[in-house]
């Protein structure tokens, strides 16, 4: 790209230019794309242990989960991504994987505390020794349980892998 | 009313079920025989110098390993509570041996039921005359009682329910974002799909 008209693109980031006094942007139709995504990226809560509190403490307003465009949807047709906070019980399991299915894509998901990377202490006969046996796991956040800060840079870390995506949000995928 | 005094007048009325009373941490406990145990909370309940209109928990204790003490294998404890005179006490029935059996008391507590169902489902002891008679916390298909001393901690063979699930989300694998086809020598392949970025342009 270089100039339209005399006038001089500005770099607003890399490979993204702005034109000055237009509301208007040119780059790759990914970056842009993926800009959006990543801003917006709805979590189906799926709070199931004590790791629910700490979630909820970053939606909540000293946290502000809302800053970032994360906003809960209470159903899984309108997210993006589920965020398993807690132990996941074998008879839960089947409830999750429904949960999973229903989401369209693109979806992610983040495993929230101990329980849901590995199982945590819970070794035993009842508990699914990690959520990645049952659905792929996008973002690990180890914690027992995390604090608030540790699920907001896992969503950061959510937000990269989004940005880092080629035309999975397209058609042609 | 003092809880010697309950556990006095409890074992005058019931002479052949009162097994034995004692007190611990201030706490009285009272062992019964579980043929009775009905007819001994019922009296619990209406009397109006006991007065035990509340039952506060319901749970089952498995004793094998301190049956040397003269206890059966299974034990249901019963706290009981009265609102109105502020006293409390603690029931330990025995359960029957042969198939491991106590009558229910849903009949005198709607409450129990639940408690009931939680006792049959961990630790296998039937309720004779409970409305509603299966498992409340584990699935319905689940082998075993988990709370049973002789339970392995992590269960003898895994869960119909979970093998089926695990073996749906395999299946449903080659359709996710990126999949690519294991090669035939290596396997990391296949792990690698859920980090990698890619796309098909």
């Amino acid at each position: 790209m270089g100039k339209i008209k005399d006038v001089d693109l500005v770099e607003i980031d890399d490979g993204v230019k702005m034109i000055p006094g237009a509301n208007a942007v040119l780059g790759p139709l990914n970056k842009i794309v993926n800009w959006g995504r990543a801003g917006s990226i709805w979590p189906m809560t799926f709070g199931l242990a004590c790791c629910a509190i700490e979630m909820m403490d970053a939606g909540a307003s000293t946290n502000d989960l809302d800053r970032f465009g994360i906003i809960f949807r209470a159903s899984p047709r309108q997210a993006d991504c589920m965020i398993v906070a807690g132990t996941l019980t074998k008879k839960m399991a089947p409830v999750l994987r429904r949960v999973y299915d229903q989401m369209p894509e693109p979806r992610y998901v983040l495993a929230m505390g101990s329980c849901a990377c590995s199982g945590g202490v819970f070794d035993t006969y009842s508990v699914t020794q990690g959520v990645d046996t049952i659905v792929p796991v996008d973002v690990y956040i180890p914690g027992c349980p995390p604090r608030p800060e540790a699920l907001i840079e896992g969503l950061l870390k959510l937000q990269k892998k989004i940005m880092g995506e080629e035309f999975r949000w397209s058609q042609w995928r | 009313m003092e809880s010697m005094e309950i556990a006095k007048r409890l074992q005058a009325q019931f002479p052949d079920e009162v097994l034995d009373a004692y007190e611990h941490q201030g706490q009285r406990a009272v062992i019964v025989s579980g043929e009775k145990i009905v007819d001994i909370l019922r009296w619990l309940r209406d009397d109006s110098l006991m007065d035990f209109k509340h039952l506060m928990s319901l749970c089952a204790v498995d004793n094998i390993k301190r049956m040397e003490d003269g206890l059966l294998r299974f034990e249901i404890v019963y706290n009981l509570y009265s609102i109105n005179k502020k006293h409390s006490i603690r029931i330990r029935a025995q359960v029957r041996e042969a198939d491991h059996s106590i009558d229910t008391v849903t009949t005198l507590w709607t409450g129990a039921d639940w408690l009931e169902r939680e006792c049959y489902d961990l630790m296998g002891i039937t309720f004779i005359g409970h409305p509603d008679m299966r498992r409340i916390l584990l699935p319905d298909d689940w082998e075993g009682h988990p709370l049973r001393k002789e339970y392995p901690l992590k269960g003898k063979e895994e869960w119909i329910g979970l093998t089926k699930i695990i073996e749906k989300a395999e299946e449903l694998r080659q359709y996710s974002f990126g999949y690519k086809k294991p090669k035939e020598s290596t396997k990391s392949s296949e792990s690698s799909e859920l980090t990698d970025k890619q796309g098909n342009d």
